[in-house]
């Protein structure tokens, strides 16, 4: 709204957009934009609200209206306090499959997109083949054959039938590719060795400090899909002690679904769902400078 | 090439780094896919237990109309969703990236939010409120005095494609952004003197800027679409009468002929296939592009 029009090449300390084009905002442009933001945003308000509802309020109320009491404490409190507190073993079971998972997948899709970048090897084409093919295959058609496989090798019902499959991740190992081989400059690798410094010594010191961006980004999206593994540990794991949240939610939802004996849980439910999502809202939004940039990474090729 | 890659032709050393992922991508996706596809040639029968009948899992597949129907249907539900997620993606990307729009990174962050929530908790979510039991809809009934229900097997799928298009939009949106980011600040200057319009400078500059990007996440899309299993596993627990058959997914029958039903090999012959027909679609859209520019 401030900056004139008249000229329209001037430079501009705030944006490359208002050095040259027309600044003006756009009221019309604006409304649509926020329609789009407020079907995003209002699921997110629903759960807000209804966290906040006692099981009666929420039976009884408007969706989007608040109840008659404040229970979002009571709920809290209860949600930890139920079945012997099953629900922050579930909270912890996903920290483990997320923690572990995230960095060591991060880990070995760094050291082999250095290795592919800056490597040469018999072998590399086909490696890359399989590998880069192996994106498309659908997560969900790998999983029934992971589970068969598993369950002859007596794995299943395990943490690690949930952890072996999060440490592959074949779209981290390309954007580590496509960043190792523009970030980290040959010079540099090649001064390391005439210093003497070994092949992994030269990873660890030299590379892994110009490959934080991409790491950052491929780690964050790493913890998201494990975070949010649904199928995988739906079929590895039956012992409800070992369940991560988003399974444990579906079994409290489909109990208090059946109708008749079944016992109404949907405020516990829904403050679950509430717990469950915001740690990951918190990381998107404090980590934004990363992946923002990161995002780009697989997407610009030319 | 560059230097450090020639100077260490016929060294191996590349193998050290690429071996722990190559050895646990073969634990996790090559063995198991081997694996399937030799139960996929069994049969587990009442008398008997597992026989071997050869390709007979696949060709009765081939001839499943519980099989077809689900293909056909994720295969209609990809061509509808897929462009309309799409378009609303690049529309909001160039919006957010032509800077006259107030209060834009606020709007940016929340669009991308949605992603960042399970698939469980936004099928709740949204099963609640479109639900006619507790949610939205069962307010709109009440006061109009219609009956109207976005879960039954006429609608279901719609609202389906409102859920996902509610998560993936945003992540979409993204891509594009950053693509438009980096967009060398030169070229608008150039179109600024050549007196290039808002909307010559998107059609001429910044769409081309986006043809890489939009072969990418038209892949994931379509993959992601093809083994839509979440929603449909989910609603039936929530919403009675959604029309949500056992076969509604490819991957919903094969999870339930694996889970349910005790038809491992028949199981396995579904997803192989399913992962052999995503495969050819998604190379022929254009995977063969994934590769950075340096390799070349």
């Amino acid at each position: 709204m401030t900056t004139p029009v008249s000229s329209p090449v001037r430079p501009s300390p705030h944006g490359r957009q208002q050095s040259f084009t027309d600044p003006r905002r756009n009221g019309v442009l604006t409304f649509l934009t926020a329609l789009f933001t407020l079907y995003c945003l209002l699921p997110l308000i629903w759960l807000l609200i209804n966290a906040t509802k006692s099981q009666a309020d929420f039976v009884s109320s408007f969706g989007f209206s608040f109840g008659d009491g404040f229970a979002l404490f009571d709920n809290i409190k209860e949600l930890f306090a139920y079945d012997d507190g099953i629900f922050a073993r579930w909270f912890l079971n996903t920290v483990l499959y997320v923690g572990v998972g995230a960095i060591t997948s991060t880990f070995l899709a760094a050291l082999g997109g250095y290795g592919l970048a800056k490597h040469s090897f018999t072998g590399k084409r086909a490696f890359l083949f399989v590998v880069l093919g192996s994106i498309s295959v659908p997560g969900i058609a790998l999983a029934i054959p992971q589970f068969m496989l598993f369950a002859k090798l007596g794995l299943t019902d395990t943490p690690w039938a949930v952890l072996i499959p999060s440490f592959i991740n074949p779209f981290g190992l390309y954007l580590m590719w496509v960043f190792a081989a523009e970030a980290v400059p040959n010079g540099l690798l090649d001064a390391a060795k005439i210093d003497g410094a070994g092949e992994f010594r030269t990873f660890f010191q030299i590379a892994m400090p110009l490959l934080v961006p991409a790491t950052v980004t491929v780690l964050l999206f790493s913890f998201v899909s494990i975070w949010n593994n649904y199928f995988l540990p739906l079929i590895m794991l039956k012992d409800p002690d070992w369940y991560p949240l988003t399974i444990g939610i579906n079994q409290w939802n489909s109990m208090s679904s059946r109708a008749g004996n079944g016992e109404l849980l949907q405020n516990l439910v829904i403050t679950a769902s509430l717990v469950t999502i915001i740690p990951l809202i918190a990381a998107f939004i404090a980590l934004q400078r990363y992946w923002q940039s990161g995002l780009s990474l697989g997407a610009v090729k030319e | 090439m560059s230097t450090v890659v020639t100077r260490h032709k016929g060294r191996q050393i590349g193998w050290a780094f690429v071996a722990p992922f190559g050895v646990l991508f073969a634990v996790v996706f090559v063995l198991p896919i081997l694996y399937a596809a030799y139960l996929s040639l069994f049969q587990d029968r009442l008398v008997g237990g597992m026989s071997f009948v050869g390709l007979a899992n696949y060709t009765k597949l081939l001839q499943d109309p519980q099989f077809w129907n689900g293909v056909l249907r994720v295969f209609g539900f990809t061509l509808i969703q897929v462009p309309i997620m799409l378009a609303l993606a690049l529309l909001l990307a160039l919006a957010l990236d032509s800077g006259r729009l107030h209060a834009s990174k606020f709007m940016r962050i929340a669009i991308f939010l949605p992603y960042a929530v399970p698939a469980i908790v936004s099928t709740l979510m949204w099963g609640f409120m479109l639900g006619v039991r507790y949610g939205l809809f069962r307010s709109i009934n009440e006061s109009l005095g219609t009956d109207l229900n976005p879960f039954q097997p006429g609608t279901t799928l719609i609202s389906i494609g409102v859920m996902v298009t509610w998560a993936f939009t945003g992540y979409n949106m993204l891509i594009f952004y950053s693509v438009l980011r980096a967009v060398p600040q030169e070229l608008y200057e150039a179109a600024a003197i050549d007196g290039a319009g808002q909307f010559r400078v998107a059609w001429s500059i910044k769409l081309p800027a986006l043809r890489g990007s939009l072969g990418i996440t038209v892949i994931f899309s379509i993959i992601g679409t093809f083994q839509i299993f979440n929603e449909p596993q989910i609603l039936p627990s929530m919403v009675a009468g959604s029309g949500i058959t056992t076969f509604y997914t490819p991957n919903l029958y094969a999870y339930n002929l694996a889970f349910t039903g005790s038809q491992q090999g028949y199981a396995a012959a579904l997803a192989l296939v399913m992962a052999a027909i995503t495969i050819a679609i998604a190379y022929a859209v254009q995977l063969r592009g994934l590769k950075p520019a340096r390799e070349q």
